[in-house]
């Protein structure tokens, strides 16, 4: 099973756990094991069928924007990190999801 | 409250004005459950924007990976505004993910990134959503920062 690592502000939906185990051959099929496990953490990671803007997910250190997105490759032995971007700015940024 | 060292907040306004007039960026780590901003660490503002920051997303993995060795968690996440008021904007408040942290602002609007010149440096807790602005108390050290708890006990 891969670990994942869970940013403080989702915590709440792993009963506070920093690291969670799940299984899944592809990070979306991870992201569907989450979601079975720590209902509605999908909806905090995805916008319909990708990932947020202000969201990073990560394979074994590798930014899964430069890896083929949700069908990056999980082996049993990975790491799969998410971090929200640390992000803002004065201007008005529309597309802004962020937390929520 | 955020209580911060003179040379950190020092080291905040200077990157602020060296970065005009793009925003500039960073964190303060410090040990877990302390509250006390320790280690300065600024960072590439990737947006390169005088209305955006962004931290970039390989230097995020880093910092994080960093701070969870050596059990540090973002104190401060501070950032500069450049033409407008050292307040959170919506975008600071949407993406605002670390209820636990000071979030920073500082403005070099107005002639402030000169150094020398008055500068606001204000301090907010962002949480779902909801922002409170805190008072700001710098120390010139956290050695003789003697903690109010500690007075009590020797009265």
């Amino acid at each position: 099973m891969a670990e994942v690592r869970i940013p403080t502000i989702l915590r709440p939906y792993t009963d506070g756990e920093r690291a969670v185990p799940a299984t899944g051959g592809t990070v979306a099929e991870i992201i569907d094991d989450l979601e079975a496990n720590h209902e509605g953490i999908k909806e905090r990671l995805l916008d319909g069928d990708d990932v947020r803007r202000f969201v990073n997910i990560y394979v074994d250190d590798e930014d899964i924007r430069f890896t083929g997105g949700l069908g990056t490759a999980v082996s049993d032995s990975a790491t799969v990190v998410i971090l929200p971007a640390v992000a803002g700015g004065a201007a008005e940024f529309n597309t802004a999801v962020g937390a929520r | 409250m955020l209580t911060i060292d003179e040379a950190t907040r020092d080291a905040i306004v200077a990157h602020a004005r060296r970065d005009h007039p793009d925003e500039a960026c960073g964190v303060v780590a410090g040990p877990f459950g302390s509250d006390r901003p320790s280690r300065f660490i600024p960072m590439l503002n990737a947006a390169m924007s005088p209305t955006f920051y962004e931290f970039d997303s390989g230097d995020l993995l880093k910092l994080y990976r960093e701070m969870d060795d050596n059990e540090e968690e973002p104190v401060v996440i501070y950032h500069s505004h450049t033409a407008t008021e050292a307040h959170p904007s919506r975008t600071d408040i949407n993406l605002a993910s670390e209820p636990n942290a000071h979030y920073v602002l500082v403005s070099t609007r107005d002639g402030a990134e000169v150094e020398g010149a008055p500068i606001d440096f204000r301090s907010f807790r962002i949480v779902d959503g909801e922002v409170t602005e805190e008072e700001v108390r710098v120390v010139e050290s956290y050695e003789d920062d003697v903690p109010d708890t500690t007075q009590k006990a020797e009265d």
